[in-house]
């Protein structure tokens, strides 16, 4: 295995050494280049004024580096003259209910099914757990046919009862609240803790509701925070279900807004900027709670 | 043993306990069970209901039950054999001034009811030329069959680049070398990107003009290339969905290729070294067979995603050009929601369901595994 010629000295070894290293970073630097050169095109042209200096800077490294004549004014444009805060105001509200509720119904269900004894408890699991082969896509048609058809209760104007959750921000939390999915996922892993806890807890006379938060809910940290980002990613990036729900522009969530907005004839800095600001806060959280994020998305694969 | 008797004669207490439980299993599940059954489960059986029916979004008529016509409608085909037109003063075959054959015109045959009722209600799909015969594919519904085709191509496309650039991805970031949690996250990235902003900024990227991508291809290729129309030409278009969902993707293949790799035993290539195996032999004979189950699991996620394509193609093509970047998902928003159609939309979703639930048979079939769902 030692097979090194005798005229090679010490000093030329090393250097030998320090170039393979070199070497074996060629194929990581090139794909680092493919997979994040459209975002760095996003960011560098976010700050740029003009389609004119885009374009030039297109034909060198320039595309990608905030430089030249930059300025925030694509930002102050996307603030100040488009619906934009509105929209990021309708996604926030739409994804912090969601988690809110998500979390706490689809765990109290999967606490019922995994760790308490009841009669149609297996069924109702089984029954769950065949759902998760249906994808969200299947069901979309005859749900927008149901939403149309919901009463809606508002108090405006003393109570009053119209015809239909269309055009509401409701229609975009309710129908996706519960989540087979996410079901799922808490009751693996409340399966997996100790009997002892629950049994030790009802001696003391404690019921089932209090155990479930005060003994369960703080130990099962990891999954909670995986339903969340889950639902976090899937509510932040919906798109197909608010352009069949939502007409008016107030109640538009950011990703539906961007599709508007790049339709109008914008500058690219603009929609760049727009891009960039509905992406840098995902991005930020995501390089923070790196393997947090990452140990959810591959969760995503078990389901159909 | 002692358990089992215990609880065969049930003590009152146990008897309070069973029916507590009953209670709060209940009070604790029900609102979840509940919004599943209403947005779920019953919008899916209303699925296949509708399916049978004439059902639309908004109708002043009641809606009634139509059999399977909407499951003709979707999948019925037809072959019109077409004879060249002859020049009846010569009897030789009529031909254009390109020299090429005259062939009457498939409407003829598939708007006369009277006198072809076989060929009612089917359009144009493509042509077959077989010697001088020309056969028509009819279809009821051309654009639903080229969605099809269009969501078949792009999987069988995919799966291949996207599981090699994932595995490619994989091995360069298990090197041992310093810096690789930086390029693994950078890497998955696009991941966590949303789609329609993926596709937003690529749609840029792929502009004509003054698109990165036709500049970077001609920098490339020393100017040879000539500037593509990625979206607008029927044959790059998908193409172009194509290798932005690769880009998009590859990082989630990566991760699954990463933690399969960490499974294979490090014993394993000590043992073949030792036996004086070289790093293609290693690669060829313990890192594939050891990825073997991740393998199948990828080709099953990207093949699953691949028929669920819809946000790229809303965003970048809107289906188009020429129906080119249709997908099966697209063609049931259109029909359910721009034409209000809901009965004919929930007969697509059906056979979209079918699809997937094939899919997934296969993947059982295949890995045979512990995986549960």
């Amino acid at each position: 295995m030692t097979t090194i010629q005798p005229t090679m000295s010490p000093a030329s070894k090393e250097t030998r050494k320090v170039i393979t290293t070199a070497v074996k970073y060629i194929p990581l630097l090139f794909l680092l280049f493919f997979f994040t050169f459209p975002l760095l095109f996003m960011i560098a042209s976010s700050f740029k004024g003009s389609n004119q200096q885009i374009f030039a800077d297109l034909r060198s490294f320039r595309a990608f580096l905030p430089v030249g004549d930059v300025s925030l004014d694509n930002f102050k444009f996307v603030f100040e003259n488009s619906n934009f805060p509105r929209y990021l105001l309708n996604s926030v509200i739409i994804s912090a209910i969601t988690i809110l509720l998500s979390i706490i119904i689809n765990s109290l269900a999967a606490y019922a099914l995994s760790r308490l004894k009841w009669p149609g408890q297996k069924l109702i699991l089984a029954i769950i757990i065949a759902t998760l082969i249906i994808p969200g896509q299947a069901t979309l048609m005859p749900l927008l046919l149901l939403v149309a058809n919901l009463p809606s209760i508002s108090f405006a104007e003393g109570l009053t009862i119209t015809k239909g959750w269309l055009d509401t921000y409701h229609v975009m939390i309710v129908p996706f609240v519960a989540s087979a999915f996410s079901i799922f996922l808490f009751y693996q892993f409340f399966l997996e803790l100790p009997k002892d806890l629950d049994e030790a807890a009802m001696v003391d006379g404690a019921t089932r509701l209090q155990i479930f938060y005060k003994i369960i809910v703080p130990i099962s940290g990891p999954v909670f925070a995986t339903v969340a980002i889950l639902t976090f990613i899937a509510s932040w990036n919906t798109f197909l279900w608010p352009i069949m729900t939502i007409q008016s522009d107030e109640l538009r969530p950011v990703m539906v807004g961007l599709q508007f907005f790049f339709q109008q004839n914008v500058q690219w800095g603009q929609v760049m900027a727009y891009s960039t600001l509905i992406t840098i806060p995902v991005l930020l959280f995501f390089f923070i709670f790196q393997n947090a994020f990452v140990k959810s998305i591959a969760t995503t694969g078990i389901k159909g | 043993m002692a358990t089992a008797q215990l609880t065969k004669s049930a003590s009152p207490a146990q008897e309070r306990q069973a029916r507590s439980d009953l209670i709060s299993g209940l009070s604790m599940g029900s609102p979840a069970f509940l919004l599943l059954l209403i947005f779920l489960i019953g919008p899916f059986f209303a699925g296949f209901w509708f399916s049978f029916t004439n059902q639309r979004l908004i109708s002043a008529n009641p809606t009634e039950f139509v059999g399977a016509r909407n499951y003709l409608r979707l999948v019925r085909l037809g072959v019109l054999p077409l004879e060249p037109l002859v020049d009846e003063s010569t009897g030789q075959l009529q031909r254009d001034e390109n020299g090429k054959l005259i062939y009457p015109r498939s409407r003829e045959f598939t708007r006369d009811e009277v006198k072809y009722p076989q060929y009612a209600g089917l359009t144009e799909w493509f042509t077959l030329d077989q010697g001088t015969t020309r056969y028509i594919i009819l279809a009821a519904d051309p654009i639903f069959m080229r969605s099809l085709v269009n969501n078949f191509f792009f999987a069988i496309v995919v799966i291949p680049l996207q599981t090699g650039i994932g595995l490619l991805l994989a091995l360069v970031v298990t090197q041992k070398l310093r810096g690789e949690n930086f390029f693994r996250t950078m890497y998955f990235a696009p991941v966590v990107t949303s789609m329609v902003v993926v596709a937003t900024v690529w749609r840029y990227l792929y502009d004509v003009n003054n698109g990165l991508v036709n500049e970077m291809v001609r920098v490339a290729s020393f100017g040879l290339i000539p500037p593509v129309n990625w979206l607008g030409d029927p044959g790059f278009a998908m193409w172009a969905i194509i290798i932005m969902s690769v880009w998009q993707g590859a990082g989630f293949q990566m991760m699954l290729f990463v933690a399969g790799l960490q499974q294979i035993p490090e014993e394993r290539y000590e043992a073949a070294s030792i036996d004086g195996a070289n790093a293609l032999q290693k690669f060829l004979y313990i890192t594939i067979p050891g990825l073997r189950n991740v393998m199948v699991f990828n080709f099953i996620i990207i093949t699953i995603a691949a028929f669920q394509l819809f946000d790229q193609v809303l965003v970048m093509t809107n289906g188009g050009p020429d129906n080119a970047t249709s997908t099966v998902v697209f063609h049931m928003f259109k029909n359910g929601f721009r034409e209000q159609d809901i009965a004919y939309a929930s007969t697509i979703a059906i056979v979209f369901f079918l699809i997937i639930l094939f899919i997934n048979y296969l993947q059982r079939r295949v890995t045979k595994t512990g995986e549960t769902v």
